[in-house]
């Protein structure tokens, strides 16, 4: 397979997988912000659901301060970012079209379908009720996108790199979302593990749908090293950090044995995946979840570029 | 306008031609509400399958369909054979004269083509001079247009040489009439064109150099998604099943052509350019360009890699050229050549300018370089206007044009908005020259003026396209 079309699939698929994971940073972001709060209090949400989305420099280049507007247009709609939402459809769209070929026909009515109505969402003030039909269209689009390849795709490179595309997207995105916590600053007169502590923790498992999947797998109130276990170690949930790291190496190993060689990028992938499987939630909170996170993300990164060295260029 | 076309169904006594019997039958019984229901129905799928064309000058909504016609043009076996034996002979003789033109130059030296007209020719290309080509095969791909005035009067109109599109065309509107007149066929004894992409690419692995291995790699070299015959390129790499690359997924090392895949670096043997020469490689052509690979020329020049069409093709094809090719086939094949041209006046010579100017209002006149049916004036349908801006043009550039009478096209029926009605058409057959043979799909692409009385049959000009049948006996 040319690398071009490989890359051009693994891109598709993360910037699909990008999306997603901005509408439910946004989703997440709202619900922090309505979250009730005494008089006077200052919060920064909006901040940090810039800073979780990796773009503070390029929004503090084009806005002054962060609040619900400046936010919801910078990550939503703004062609000056080019992770923006609509930017990430036109991008898996402008990758889909050329490799067009490369994709089955439901995957490309998918992506075709969701630019065509992006637009419909573009060019106006939305209301707050038109904005979460906004964001509930891109994680449907994400979903239909990953569905079809999922159902329609033959199981060779081709699916493999869609799927590795989605999974560091999805890793990277996993770990960002947890960190909002850390961002989040609680007012000061709140006290750790207190009522709007509660509150956001609980925003932070809706936001990736996993609330409900937290009580089944702990069948107790929501307590952070809870969420953290759930979102870093438990390969049940598949957003976790180890199940993208299962399936990282999994199809990693499929590759390998495809092409009959190993790279830099399955060693890398194994030795990530054994390191979460080793590790336990003492540990990481030990060494601060927040360094572990920024640690993850830099890792994470890295097998990023192996992969794009390895077989992309 | 022109007197009466032949037409290609009934014959000037008013009687059905033989191959139009069944067909023009058929037409009698169907309503036309149902022939409606049947083009829009081609239409739709044209559409899901994403057929269109882009259309140079215009900035909006550059992608639009290309009008299908769903009544076929029909010709006979025997039609069909003399074409044949007609197009095998004018590619070979186009082979033999680009050869003749980068290596030895008999033909210049024996006085039949002036000089001037090879090495001032823009697309002549000194770097092709005394380079050796894998198997002296320089043109592989061909589409000579070919129109019809008569029951056995076919005369060449044009000849490509660089990169013909519209194959993809021929393809699918055949792919569309199986599915939306089964009956039809079933009537008829149709031969089939669907095997092109396999003799596209048998042709292609026959002219591979002599350091390919065995099987060698073919692949399809395109400018890209925004190329207006991007869709045709990835048709035929998927018909293929070969690689459609860009030039940035090229490289060259030691004078061998490497692609870049997902398993390492990749041996390209054949490369079917649809890549103008200008674009092919910034260190030899144009220095701008990003479309091209940088030192493919030298592996070229090595012998290590076969570019189809050659580089330099070009001229061949230009329409002063075309009025020497009834002397070119005689110089190089020693016979008669079996497809006539149209009478060309070439306005450099200037008993032939005198001539042409008196007569401007009733001849075609046409660029020497231009395609596409820009640039080109069909006297008896033109305003006063632009005769007289032709005629200054003529005056002033009278080396930039040839002229021609203005034929009869022939005329087949047509669905248009007031039911069936006859249309000027005419044919382009995609002829395939390989080391081992010649290779030509029964048919090609016939295209039909929509407009009533219009001989102007360019998609970019209100032409469409129809499926071409040739009856197996």
């Amino acid at each position: 397979m040319l690398s071009r079309t490989a890359a051009n699939l693994y891109w598709l698929s993360r910037s699909m997988e990008r999306a997603e994971c901005l509408a439910r940073i946004l989703d997440a972001t709202n619900r922090l912000a309505s979250l009730p709060q005494s008089e006077g209090e200052i919060t920064n949400e909006w901040d940090s659901a810039v800073v979780t989305a990796a773009c503070a420099d390029a929004f503090r280049m084009n806005y002054e301060q962060a609040n619900e507007q400046t936010v919801t247009e910078f990550l939503a709609f703004s062609p000056h970012n080019p992770a923006s939402i609509r930017n990430c459809i036109d991008t898996a769209r402008q990758n889909a079209r050329a490799v067009r070929t490369a994709l089955t026909v439901e995957m490309w009515d998918a992506i075709n379908g969701a630019w065509h109505e992006l637009k419909s969402f573009e060019g106006r003030r939305l209301s707050r009720d038109d904005f979460s039909r906004f964001l509930a269209f891109v994680k449907q689009a994400s979903l239909a996108y990953d569905g079809s390849a999922y159902r329609t795709m033959l199981r060779n490179d081709g699916y493999w790199f869609s799927r590795l595309g989605i999974l560091i997207e999805r890793a990277d995105a996993t770990a960002r979302i947890l960190d909002v916590k850390y961002h989040v600053l609680l007012p000061e007169k709140e006290r750790v593990g207190g009522q709007l502590d509660y509150f956001q923790w609980a925003s932070i498992l809706r936001s990736v749908s996993a609330l409900t999947s937290y009580y089944w797998v702990y069948k107790e109130s929501v307590k952070p090293w809870l969420v953290a276990d759930l979102l870093i170690l438990n390969r049940q949930m598949p957003r976790s950090l180890a199940s993208c790291y299962e399936n990282l190496s999994r199809y990693l190993d499929d590759l390998a044995q495809f092409y009959g060689r190993q790279g830099n990028s399955q060693r890398i992938a194994r030795a990530m995946l054994t390191k979460l499987s080793n590790l336990t939630m003492d540990d990481i909170f030990q060494g601060g979840l927040h360094e572990f996170i920024q640690s993850f993300i830099a890792d994470n990164n890295g097998l990023g570029n192996a992969i794009a060295e390895q077989y992309l260029t | 306008m022109a007197a009466v076309a032949f037409d290609e169904m009934r014959s000037a006594n008013g009687q059905i031609r033989a191959a139009y019997l069944v067909l023009s039958d058929w037409l009698k019984r169907v309503p036309s509400d149902v022939l409606d229901y049947r083009r829009r129905e081609a239409e739709t799928i044209f559409r899901r399958t994403g057929i269109t064309f882009a259309v140079y000058g215009e900035t909006e909504s550059t992608e639009r369909l290309i009008p299908f016609d769903i009544i076929p043009r029909i010709l006979t076996a025997r039609e069909w054979a003399f074409l044949a034996r007609g197009l095998t002979q004018r590619v070979k003789a186009l082979n033999a004269y680009i050869h003749d033109v980068y290596t030895r130059r008999e033909i210049i030296r024996a006085g039949i083509v002036p000089e001037d007209l090879v090495y001032q020719n823009p697309v002549f290309r000194p770097e092709m001079n005394g380079k050796p080509v894998p198997h002296d095969s320089y043109l592989q791909i061909a589409g000579i247009d070919v129109v019809r005035t008569g029951e056995d009067q076919f005369y060449v109109l044009e000849d490509n040489t660089r990169v013909p599109s519209g194959v993809s065309y021929m393809l699918e509107n055949r792919e569309i009439m199986l599915r939306l007149f089964p009956e039809l066929f079933a009537r008829h004894t149709v031969a089939p064109v669907e095997n092109y992409t396999d003799d596209l690419l048998a042709t292609l692995k026959s002219v591979a150099p002599n350091t390919a291995p065995g099987d060698p790699t073919v692949v399809i070299l395109t400018p890209g998604i925004f190329n207006s015959a991007y869709f045709e390129h990835s048709f035929l790499a998927d018909k293929m099943g070969v690689e459609l690359v860009e030039g940035r997924d090229l490289f060259v090392k030691s004078n061998v052509v490497y692609m870049r895949t997902t398993e390492g670096p990749k041996r390209v043997d054949v490369i079917y350019r649809r890549v103008d020469d200008d674009f092919l490689d910034p260190l030899v052509f144009r220095p701008d360009s990003a479309l091209g690979v940088p030192g493919l020329m030298s592996a070229y020049h090595a012998g290590q890699v076969t570019i189809a069409n050659a580089v330099g093709t070009g001229v061949a094809d230009d329409k002063a050229v075309y009025s020497y090719m009834p002397e070119i086939v005689k110089f190089y094949l020693g016979e008669e050549p079996i497809l006539s041209n149209v009478p060309t006046w070439r306005c450099r010579e200037p008993e032939h300018l005198k001539e042409v100017l008196s007569r401007l209002p009733e001849l075609v006149v046409k660029e020497v370089h231009g395609s596409g049916g820009y640039g080109m004036m069909v006297g008896p349908a033109a305003t006063k206007e632009t005769i007289e801006l032709f005629r200054n043009k003529l005056l002033r550039e009278p080396k930039g044009f040839i002229a021609q009478p203005t034929l009869a096209l022939s005329t087949c029926p047509t669905f248009v908005e007031s039911g069936v009605a006859p249309r000027h058409v005419d044919l382009r057959p995609y002829v395939l020259n390989g080391r081992d043979r010649v290779r030509i799909m029964p048919g090609g692409l016939t295209r039909v003026a929509l407009n009533e009385g219009s001989l102007v049959v360019n998609s970019s000009q209100g032409g469409g396209t129809k499926d071409t049948w040739v009856l197996d006996r």
